[in-house]
């Protein structure tokens, strides 16, 4: 990756091969991502197919509205990282920030509404743990703790990789006022796109596994 | 043969503490974790040795049966994610790799620097475990002891782990790129010595398999944290899928420890028999075999708990396929040595330790793969005996043989060679005495873990305290000879066993940016037809 010294690093012999390196970094990474959330993920399947009547009567707990806003306002997002990385393949210096600011503001609204979502649940006391109170069908202390167990483990895994990506848009958004990103190396721009891009994909996941499956009306 | 050393290498061009923390040279970044792992030897050693004189007696009379566990649990953790995991691969692996595949570095290198810092803050949150109330879990952190009952730092030591498979995982990232990009000219694949291949496979598990441990490690100490009680029966969680997913990590970290001395063994063997590895493109794929097979056989750590007998059945059927690379391996070494003229230099004493501790391992490793026998043998001294012989006759001999073979190159001083063929025997006489009685104590029913045993078993445990003592000794000596040469060995040449290999064309110690000028590769690895018998 690019430092002070000009955008190609002194073990490298060209942009090209330096460029690529750090794509299949990028990609590689992500594939730790997904044995990461992997772990998670099985879990879950295994839960759900235990307690299923269970998993479905907490699935009705989730706010639907809330979560079908925040998979469209993460939707838009990911076009307009595409955007600017589009932008800065271009070496378009005022478009790679608007859409790098367009991009942060979706992210942070798609973390204010989980924020909005986590205090209701936490008024409804269903937050696992001592406090934790249910009036539905099964025992209050059994396996329904999972279902929310399992959903803040998500989320919340999910949410620290939105935090991280904001942060990695706000590096890139001081790189390219700096000037640093041009026709010929915008590799930055396009690695925090990919990063971006799973974050996006992982939601994806998320919203029917958590909020849809087994709700008929 | 070899031209006066250039007057700067990457040793001496700046004695500043600042140029060596800040480093973002894979050979210093080498130095460094050669510095880590030896000090976390030494305190895993230590411990070690503590529960060994205990041993010693059939009553527990040195410490009391919960410094006992702390201590077998945290020489566990210690030599495993401190030692093991990053030895090879650390300090050899940064080493030579990048020398070996004709680059300037690794493909990140101020991410390698990240990764030696994150294995440094782990291991002093794991020391600082260590000094205030320990861990009693066993490596393992079966819940729902770990998850629920134990009393003791599980919180802070699985973020000491979580932290440091981090490092695992950004080394292994580091691997990956640098051999598929950074090749020199003509390095194809099928030129790659045998070393790369290892290390390549052994960064495929790193990658697909830490962060499943990082997970489960993280939802154990917010299970405790918080209350969340994923593995807790209580609410209806289950214990063994905490089981299974640590297993899923913790077998095929089995072949992170083992490949990479493979993949020393090999370099040993071509070198010290003036020989090219016999089917050289199968041990190349072994290394790849052992790497894919190996994530499918973690359920042979669950024939005794609520796994189902047929899933049972294919986990045993899978653990006994993945012993065929193995043996691909052994078979190959032994026919690259037949009928050639050996050199016993020391690293060749050490590769033949392996050999023979490897294959006692590996052969011990078949009968746990069979579910009748493991019934009896489970959690017993053979279990311990086992897979010492893979990770310390195994790993650690090759991690040896490796660090006198390239010490050489690194230092650029020889060390003393009658030293270093006493030491090997050492280490292969104490390491035999040591772990050869617990294959018989486990056999007759000695379970691991406990403090005190039965007196009839006191013999064979004397018998392997005094081996551990032997085996102690070994592994000072070389600590302490190598140490003296960096001072008082003979200057090295650039190629002081008259090896094939790119790491060995260039100066002892190299330059900062290895190569003057970027090698072209033209010939296969270990190309020593050419060149007729005996000596280089
Ligand atoms: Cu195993």
């Amino acid at each position: 990756m690019a430092d002070s010294h000009g955008p190609l690093a002194h073990h490298f012999d060209s942009l090209e091969q330096q460029y690529e390196s750090a794509r299949l970094g990028m990609w590689t990474f992500l594939i730790t991502e997904v044995m990461m959330f992997g772990g998670l993920f099985l879990g879950y399947v295994v839960y759900r197919t235990k307690y299923p009547d269970l998993f479905v009567a907490g699935s009705h707990h989730l706010d639907i509205t809330l979560g079908a806003f925040n998979t469209v306002v993460l939707i838009v997002s990911s076009l307009t990282m595409a955007m600017a990385v589009h932008a800065a393949q271009e070496g378009r210096r005022a478009r790679i920030i608007g859409y790098l600011w367009l991009t942060l503001l979706l992210g942070g609204t798609f973390l204010g509404v989980k924020v909005v979502e986590y205090s209701h649940k936490f008024h409804d006391h269903l937050i696992p743990g001592a406090h934790f109170q249910w009036h539905g069908a099964g025992d209050p202390v059994g396996p329904i703790q999972l279902f929310f167990g399992y959903y803040f483990l998500m989320t919340g895994l999910h949410a620290v990789h939105m935090i991280i990506g904001a942060g990695l848009l706000l590096w890139l958004i001081r790189l390219a006022s700096k000037n640093r990103f041009s026709a010929e190396f915008f590799t930055p721009v396009e690695m925090v796109g990919l990063y971006w891009h799973f974050v996006d994909i992982v939601w994806i996941f998320l919203f029917p596994l958590l909020y849809l499956i087994g709700r008929h009306g | 043969m070899s031209e006066p050393a250039p007057a700067t290498n990457y040793l001496n061009w700046n004695y500043s503490i600042r140029s060596w923390l800040l480093t973002t040279d894979h050979k210093r970044i080498g130095l460094l974790y050669l510095m880590g792992v030896t000090f976390f030897f030494a305190i895993g050693g230590l411990m070690a040795s503590l529960f060994r004189m205990e041993l010693a007696t059939p009553a527990g009379n040195l410490v009391t049966a919960d410094t006992y566990n702390k201590l077998f649990t945290l020489h566990g953790v210690v030599m495993i994610f401190f030692f093991l995991v990053p030895s090879v691969p650390g300090v050899l692996g940064n080493f030579v790799l990048p020398i070996m595949i004709g680059a300037k570095d690794v493909a990140f290198p101020r991410l390698n620097l990240a990764s030696w810092y994150v294995y440094i803050i782990g291991g002093c949150i794991t020391l600082y475990v260590a000094v205030t109330g320990g861990l009693d879990t066993g490596w393992t952190f079966y819940t729902p002891y770990s998850s629920t009952y134990a009393n003791t730092k599980v919180i802070t030591a699985a973020l000491g782990v979580f932290i440091t498979g981090f490092s695992s995982i950004l080394t292994g990232l580091n691997f990956i790129v640098t051999t598929h990009k950074l090749r020199a000219p003509g390095m194809t694949w099928m030129r790659l010595p045998l070393f790369v291949w290892a290390i390549y496979a052994t960064s495929l598990i790193m990658v697909l398999a830490t962060p499943v441990l990082a997970i489960t490690i993280a939802l154990i100490a917010i299970e405790r944290a918080t209350g969340i009680g994923i593995f807790d029966p209580a609410i209806g969680g289950d214990p063994v899928l905490f089981q299974h997913m640590f297993w899923f990590y913790s077998h095929p970290a089995v072949y992170i420890m083992i490949l990479p001395s493979m993949g020393v063994m090999s370099e040993l063997i071509a070198c010290f028999c003036r020989r090219r590895i016999f089917g050289y493109s199968f041990v190349a794929a072994s290394s790849l075999a052992i790497a894919i097979i190996g994530f499918f056989v973690w359920g042979h750590h669950l024939f005794v708990s609520t796994q189902s007998p047929y899933a049972g059945m294919v986990f045993s059927f899978l653990s006994f396929l993945v012993a065929i690379p193995s043996a691909v391996k052994a078979f190959n070494w032994t026919a690259t040595m037949y009928k050639s003229s050996v050199s016993w230099q020391t690293p060749m004493v050490y590769a033949m330790g392996f050999m023979g501790l490897f294959l006692i391992g590996g052969l011990t490793g078949l009968f746990l793969a069979n579910l009748a026998v493991d019934i009896h043998l489970h959690d017993t001294y053979f279990v311990v005996a086992h897979f010492h012989y893979i990770m310390v006759g195994g790993a650690l001999m090759g991690y040896l043989g490796g660090l006198h073979y390239w010490w050489p190159k690194i230092t650029g001083k020889l060390y003393p060679e009658w030293w270093g063929k006493f030491s090997a025997l050492t280490v292969f006489i104490g390491f035999n005495l040591t772990f050869m009685p617990q294959f018989v104590l486990g056999f007759m029913g000695m379970p691991r873990r406990y403090y005190s045993y039965p007196v009839e078993w006191q013999a064979l445990n004397v018998l392997s305290s005094a081996g551990a003592t032997i085996l102690g000794v070994g592994y000072l000596i070389p600590m302490i000879y190598l140490i003296w040469s960096l001072k008082n060995g003979k200057p090295a040449p650039a190629n002081p066993w008259g090896a094939k290999g790119l790491e060995w064309t260039t100066p002892s110690p190299p330059p900062m940016h290895n190569f003057e000028q970027t090698p072209i590769v033209t010939e296969e690895a270990y190309a020593y037809g050419n060149e007729g018998h005996g000596h280089g």
